[in-house]
């Protein structure tokens, strides 16, 4: 915030209070800067103000100002007097003004809070047993915050359709639902895909999707996400744990180069789902359905979980110093991969640099579509980390036929090849046999069945590190659940064989040391500690980098600076 | 330190014939010679269990047969010594119960480390968990102690629903305030 900007805001009194606001903010997020709750069902910080719900009402005053003269009115005793709406405003789309007094715990608020509570409840079933949303159900927060607590209605309760399919992954309970329309507001405005709505009238109201239209697009599992209650379930994450068990660790979806902010929800190392964080740079409150299933590959079938030298189990330090063998004084390729953490690739170029000789290194590379939203054009998430480390200083490209070229010419003995299946990337299986290979990987696949030795690595929820989103913002993901048994922790596998190779200084396995060796090594790292990188990230300086044509088109919060170029070439 | 001597009294002669003391010791062993026993032959006789007795935990049907449990999972939550583990499971569209739609997979109670506290039972908003009048648990492995689900509704049975919040949500779906 420049100074300018800091001068502009407004003061406004929260119960007498004051707090300084920007201009604009609705009473919601005002109230939110002065320490205190303003409840709230359909007001939604990233979605439209729609104010349907009620929830939000509270009394607001601005001080009066007498029509001849202008002059403030004041009070006997001196004081502004403030003249209080008559009746209550809904905070959401109510903006704050100089001077406004807003009272969010006076009687009258109360009291249309357990009023509007009540109304909520009426057609509400009681389902919290096998509701999949209690626990972190605003309905139920609010009800025992701000409710009558005990019930008169003694009528029967509304029946409404339950356990209605809205798309492949959207389950809809519509007794549940208490009609904030955040779904239908976010398919329209975020989404892009318009399919939900209200039919029928009053009570008998019911969300539904277009007759013939479901809820399939690529960000539907958000709707489960910012629905207040239980109407919106996912069907992956249905009847699987309650949310009260589950240990919240943040993470960055892996599936682009956009690198949206997660929560890992785990319980006693397995996982169980994960949901967007908030980060306003990046992915505001959404993600992609999926970047939500991407921890199955945790528990896959093909997971690598033994250190193994030509298919017979071994230790860690046999296959390392195999692998040091096969790598030292022959001539070495190394693949390495744009899914490894930054730190990962920082110290596989200090292997590289170990084994000695300028290995040709490569990296593969993956493209899509991009949607032009959270799912971009690169589907590496962290191809911009392997350029900043310095292990490759190009575009990676999706076929590696430079690789099968030196490798059908007799030019490498041995390849080490950190998480890729090479036989994707154009390299064909009768080419790897006739190389020495060293894999690094999590899962079992063609290049690791070749394989001299295999060396079995840890997935994103079961490492520390950082990646490198396509904005050039260093984002840090944390551990959610421990490795597989036997697997070395952490950078140890890197740390290890390069220990192994006699690579110098023996570098400690934690991301914070890996980070204080690059920062000497890295010019866009010198001031940055592992340990300062907030939350939201840490924007490094892309100028080194601005001639290389990355692929990513424009998304949410971010516009690439050579669109030009790329639409012209 | 300085002694005192403490007279002592000779003895009568009903104290010397020592009589007495076995007379009214005899009538003590008369006396429970004919009283009714206090003790219980215990494992042909069982004692009779108040109401509140906090046995093993088992889980009950309602009348009719319906499984309570919905696997809310609030008794593995609540419990002090972590000796219940859930598996939750949904039920199938076309069951019976389906209005229902979620039931344990797999419920397990390990009694090895049940500490008897009721807390499950008092937390449960089914009332699908009792703790019951069986107070003697034995087997000869530790897997034979973990309680399983069928086991568990064994050793449960039936007990009446005094609520019936199913029932009532059934037949509400099938006659009344209907949607249109």
């Amino acid at each position: 915030m420049s100074e300018g900007q800091e001068d502009k805001r407004i003061p406004i009194f929260v119960d007498d209070e004051e707090v300084k606001v920007d201009p604009g903010t609705n009473l919601i997020e005002a109230v939110a800067q002065a320490g205190k709750e303003v409840p709230h069902y359909c007001y939604h910080p990233k979605l439209s103000v729609v104010g349907n719900c009620r929830m939000c009402l509270v009394e607001m005053g601005m001080p009066g100002r007498d029509r001849a003269t202008g002059e403030p009115m004041l009070n006997d005793d001196g004081s502004p007097k403030i003249l209080w709406v008559p009746k209550p405003v809904i905070a959401c789309a109510t903006n704050a003004a100089p001077g406004m007094h807003v009272r969010t715990e006076s009687p009258l608020v109360k009291e249309c809070r357990e009023g509007v509570m009540e109304f909520l409840l009426v057609n509400h079933p009681l389902d919290c047993p096998i509701c999949d949303q209690a626990g972190e159900c605003r309905l139920q927060e609010f009800a025992t915050d701000y409710g009558r607590g005990y019930s008169r209605f003694i009528e029967q309760k509304n029946v409404k359709p339950k356990r209605t399919r809205l798309g492949p992954r959207v389950m809809l309970d519509d007794e549940r639902c208490i009609l904030c329309s955040r779904c239908i507001r976010f398919c329209e405005e975020v989404a892009e895909d318009p399919v939900l709505g209200f039919t029928d009238r009053g009570s008998y109201t019911t969300l539904t999707a277009f007759p013939g239209k479901e809820l399939a697009n690529n960000y539907s599992l958000n709707t489960v996400d910012i629905c207040p209650v239980g109407a919106l379930t996912s069907t992956d994450f249905r009847f699987k744990m309650r949310v009260w068990f589950l240990k919240e660790t943040d993470s960055i979806d892996t599936e682009s180069s956009v690198g949206c902010n997660t929560v890992v929800g785990s319980r006693e190392g397995k996982i169980y789902r994960i949901t967007p964080r908030r980060n306003d740079h990046v992915n505001d409150t959404w993600m992609p359905d999926s970047g939500r299933a991407l921890y199955k590959e945790v528990e896959a079938e093909n997971r690598l979980a033994a250190y193994s030298i030509e298919g017979r189990p071994c230790g860690p330090d046999e296959a390392m110093s195999l692998a040091a063998t096969l790598l030292k004084g022959h001539r070495v390729a190394i693949v390495g991969s744009g899914r490894l953490s930054v730190e990962e690739q920082y110290l596989l170029r200090r292997v590289r640099e170990a084994i000695g000789g300028g290995p040709p290194t490569f990296l593969v590379g993956r493209t899509g579509e991009g949607d032009g939203k959270l799912l971009s054009a690169d589907r590496n998430p962290n191809t911009r980390g392997a350029i900043l480390t310095g292990l490759i200083d190009e575009l990676p490209k999706e076929d590696l036929h430079d690789l099968a070229h030196l490798i059908a010419e007799g030019g490498v003995d041995t390849l080490l090849v950190a998480g890729e299946d090479l036989t994707m990337a154009g390299v064909t299986r009768d080419q790897l046999k006739r190389v020495q290979i060293v894999y690094m990987g999590t899962h079992h696949n063609d290049t690791s069945s070749v394989a001299k030795v295999e060396i079995p690595a840890l997935t994103v929820f079961e490492k520390s590190g950082t990646f490198v989103n396509q904005q050039f913002r260093v984002q840090k993901f944390a551990q959610a659940v421990p490795g597989p048994k036997g697997v070395l922790f952490g950078l140890s596998n890197f740390t290890r064989l390069l220990d192994t190779l006699g690579g110098g200084k023996r570098i400690a396995p934690s991301p914070a040391n890996v980070w204080a060796e690059m920062s000497g090594d890295v010019p866009e790292f010198a001031d940055l500690r592992f340990e300062d990188i907030p939350r939201t990230g840490s924007v490094v300086d892309d100028a080194r980098f601005a001639h290389l044509p990355f692929p990513e088109g424009p998304g949410f919060h971010f516009n690439p600076k050579r669109a030009e170029t790329i639409a012209g070439a | 330190m300085a002694t005192k001597v403490v007279e002592r009294k000779p003895l009568s002669l009903a104290e010397r014939s020592y009589l007495p003391q076995i007379v009214s010791g005899l009538r003590v062993t008369m006396k429970n010679m004919f009283k009714p026993p206090v003790t219980l032959e215990y494992p042909d006789e069982r004692p009779d269990i108040p109401p509140g007795y906090r046995g093993v935990p088992t889980l009950v049907k309602d009348p009719d047969g319906r499984e309570k449990c919905v696997s809310c999972q609030l008794c593995e939550f609540v419990c002090p010594p972590k000796a219940i583990r859930i598996i939750p499971g949904e039920i199938p569209e076309d069951a019976e119960t389906a209005h229902v739609e979620k039931a344990p997979e797999e419920f397990e109670i390990n009694m090895l480390r049940c500490i008897y506290c009721g807390l499950c039972q008092e937390v449960c908003p089914e009332e699908a968990i009792f703790l019951q009048d069986i107070f003697s648990v034995t087997g000869t492995s530790r897997e034979e102690l973990v309680f399983k689900k069928d086991k568990l509704y064994a050793l449960g049975g039936t007990l009446p629903d005094s609520h019936f919040k199913w029932e009532k949500k059934k037949s509400a779906e099938l006659t009344g305030n209907p949607h249109h």
